[in-house]
């Protein structure tokens, strides 16, 4: 059996697309433009504007000089990318093979399609009826091969279907450019008085290939069918979702479970084949009396580890209301990510950051209580105490820099320092005894000054001066003075943390 | 016939450990966590992993004393490169000092609650997580039923668990394998040098089962405890070897 292939051709996609948004603009003439080299040129007209003389390319100050009226709207590069998927996957009505023709055009394959719709005729005067009816100019044809579909679709005169094995007939009377050849080939045939097919179709092969260069032949061949052509069709993506209508209304926790257990189990297997997985997910309960319940989750790492996915959910069931009973469950996978592949398990004592068992656990945690109370620090490159390290954003993140260890620091670290009363010797000389809480320590043991200076581009202030101390109890504190000794005490002393 | 029965004795003893929550982990060798003279004080002088351990301090002084104690143990556990969790009110540790205590401060996942119970929930859920060196729970109150539920949490995943309680309102009985007390302690450089020291604590064993409790004295010094003699009057020859 022959292949059929259809071609579409949208004579005014993205203006008629406007229309569509706003009708009173099928009325008035108006361009699309987007600004090209320092000017702004004309990228789409309507057909109002075209007559009047507009075309693509030309510069809107041009433009408006033709039509003092004309209405200027803002194009985008992908528009007609995106209107044409969009119309693509609405197309799969009428072929399941259905691929996009950029700038203006789709192609379908319709091999045995067409009897669907009792001919050919039929078929092609129903898709036609729908797009007008939409409101898109729309010329279409069906031929043997893509070239030639495509080449009566935008020259062809007034039969749009060429009858199987005439395609090439058919291209006879059409002017080259209809080979979709570079504009280059097309003037060169020109200048040569080649202006339709039929001129050159008949000449010696290798004469043309010198001439015209492999393109020209190749079109040719495709649009005549000696040579294959394929094209890539639309898929369209289909949501990760599950739904679970029940027989008799849900009032149990245990029947929520099954339900939400089944949905689970359904949609973990189509993730787990197409190595995929969660990031966040929905479920949701319909209630009899016409209101919706539902949980929702969140979890660290992309996983289809269905045991897990449940128990986060798990946490939450308590919150859902039956009220009279349950109708319909659908679980929605919010986000879904590529499942990194798992390598087994090579050694079972493994137990670093990126164990799964612990990424789990966090879920949980994250799940009941929220993720906002779960740390992990990282070294920051500053010396200033509280600076020195800092939350990192994800568990995985690597370090920056590395922990430094060179200087004594305090195991625990007051999230304030607290102001504390002093007996200090002499300057730069480390305390002889201190005050904190109500309680006199005298020291016996200390080490310093360590001076930390304040950085200025981050915030103004003095530096630190700072002393470890061990008073005759054997504790070890870190304390320090604010800014230099002088005579009008400016200074101040402060205890920042406990060594152990 | 009576060594006989010392070895019947012997071997049902070996039977009931394990039993009371006492596990060798590592096939070879026994549980080391580098605490010297005070793996004596444990039934088979193994330090007992996979089990929850209870600390008690009075003081933030002490608390961090405690804080070290356990920091040290916890560096020779994740030596083998597992993570563990902190569990805490408020983060007071400051992670850049961890790292004197030779543990990898971006290893450690803090989780901060504020109630008792969250904290105790979380505390059990982490503990039960097969894929951590261990877990520490600063938690205040401690109920025999909540430590049953930790030891039971345990005997699945060998986990170990350090609950450190500051200022408890009472001293309970608890299921856990142990209870410590450790206060910081002069600290003393060599050759009478000025400055501070190691840290050094006074680490008392209230309580451990099958065990005999004692009082010891040690210092954490270049990565490693080291115990100090009772009788603190110390040979500055030796301190010279290791100073």
């Amino acid at each position: 059996m022959p292949k059929r292939f259809m071609s579409i051709w949208f004579r005014y996609l993205r203006t008629d697309r406007f229309v569509r948004r706003q009708p009173d603009l099928l009325s008035i003439p108006f361009v699309l433009s987007s600004p090209d080299h320092g000017r702004v040129v004309v990228t789409a007209v309507n057909v109002l504007a075209q007559q009047q003389g507009i075309d693509n390319g030309m510069a809107v100050a041009d433009a408006r000089a033709i039509i003092p009226s004309l209405k200027v709207f803002d194009d985008s590069p992908d528009l007609s990318i995106k209107l044409l998927t969009g119309i693509a996957e609405w197309c799969i009505r009428f072929s399941p093979v259905v691929a996009i023709d950029p700038p203006d055009g789709l192609l379908l394959d319709v091999t045995g399609c067409a009897h669907l719709w009792k001919g050919e005729k039929k078929y092609l005067e129903e898709i036609k009826k729908r797009f007008i009816h939409f409101g898109y100019d729309v010329r279409i044809a069906i031929a043997d091969t893509i070239g030639s579909a495509w080449a009566i679709a935008r020259f062809g005169q007034n039969n749009f279907i060429i009858k199987s094995g005439e395609q090439t007939t058919a291209l006879l009377p059409l002017p080259p450019s209809c080979l979709r050849i570079d504009s280059v080939i097309v003037e060169r045939l020109e200048k040569l008085g080649l202006r339709q097919i039929s001129n050159f179709i008949s000449m010696p092969r290798p004469s043309l290939r010198r001439r015209f260069g492999k393109e020209l032949l190749q079109k040719l061949d495709k649009a005549s069918g000696h040579e294959e052509e394929t094209i890539i069709p639309v898929i369209p993506v289909e949501p990760y979702y599950e739904r679970l209508p029940s027989l008799e209304p849900i009032v149990t926790a245990t029947g929520i479970e099954i339900a939400l257990q089944r949905l689970l189990d359904a949609l973990c297997k189509r993730l787990a084949h197409e190595e995929k997985g969660i990031r966040g997910a929905i479920f949701k309960c319909y209630r009899i009396d016409g209101k919706m319940e539902k949980i929702e989750i969140g979890t660290n790492r992309p996983t289809c580890n269905t045991k897990h996915l449940f128990k986060l959910f798990e946490i939450k069931i308590d919150s859902i209301e039956p009220a009279l009973g349950i109708e319909l469950f659908t679980l929605d996978a919010l986000k879904v990510e590529e499942l990194p592949i798992t390598q087994e398990e090579l050694w079972k004592n493994h137990c670093g950051l990126d164990n799964i068992n612990l990424s789990e656990l966090l879920d949980r945690i994250s799940g009941k209580i929220g993720a906002g109370k779960i740390h992990r620090y990282v070294p920051d490159e500053h010396y200033w105490p509280e600076r020195s390290f800092k939350l990192a954003l994800s568990i995985d993140e690597p370090l920056q820099t590395t922990w430094k260890m060179d200087r004594p620091r305090p195991l625990q670290l007051l999230s304030k320092p607290e102001a504390i009363d002093v007996t200090a010797p002499i300057p730069d000389y480390p305390p002889m005894n201190f005050r904190y809480k109500g309680k006199l320590h005298k020291i016996r043991k200390a080490d310093g000054p360590e001076r930390i200076q304040q950085e200025w581009w981050l915030q103004q202030g003095q530096h630190r001066d700072y002393y470890a101390v061990e008073d005759e109890e054997g504790h070890r504190y870190w304390l320090f003075r604010l800014g230099h000794y002088d005579a009008a005490k400016s200074y101040q002393w402060f205890i920042h943390g406990f060594f152990a | 016939m009576i060594t006989s029965k010392a070895d019947i004795i012997a071997q049902l003893q070996k039977e009931i450990l394990p039993l009371q929550g006492f596990k060798t982990l590592s096939k070879n060798g026994g549980n080391d966590v580098g605490l010297g003279p005070i793996k004596n004080a444990f039934p088979n002088a193994d330090f007992p992993l996979g089990a929850v351990h209870e600390f008690l301090s009075t003081s933030a002084e002490d608390a961090t004393a405690t804080t070290g104690f356990v920091s040290g143990i916890l560096s020779s556990l994740m030596k083998k490169g597992g993570a563990s969790i902190w569990i805490g009110a408020s983060r007071t540790i400051f992670p850049p000092a961890l790292k004197s205590f030779d543990i990898a401060p971006d290893k450690i996942i803090f989780i901060e609650l504020k109630k008792e119970k969250e904290m105790l929930w979380a505390m059990e859920e982490a503990l039960k997580c097969d894929g951590l060196a261990a877990v520490i729970g600063e938690i205040k109150e401690l109920s025999f039923t909540d430590s049953r539920r930790l030891q039971l949490a345990v005997e699945q995943s060998h986990v170990t668990g350090f609950v450190l309680r500051n200022n408890p309102r009472s001293i309970n009985t608890t299921a856990c394998i142990t209870r410590w007390n450790i206060t910081s302690i002069t600290s003393e450089l060599a050759n009478e040098m000025p400055g501070v020291g190691f840290p050094r604590w006074k680490v008392d064993l209230l309580k451990v089962r099958n065990g005999k409790p004692g009082s010891w004295q040690m210092e954490w010094v270049a990565g490693k405890f080291r115990h100090i003699p009772a009788i603190s009057i110390v040979v500055p020859v030796q301190q010279k070897k290791t100073g």
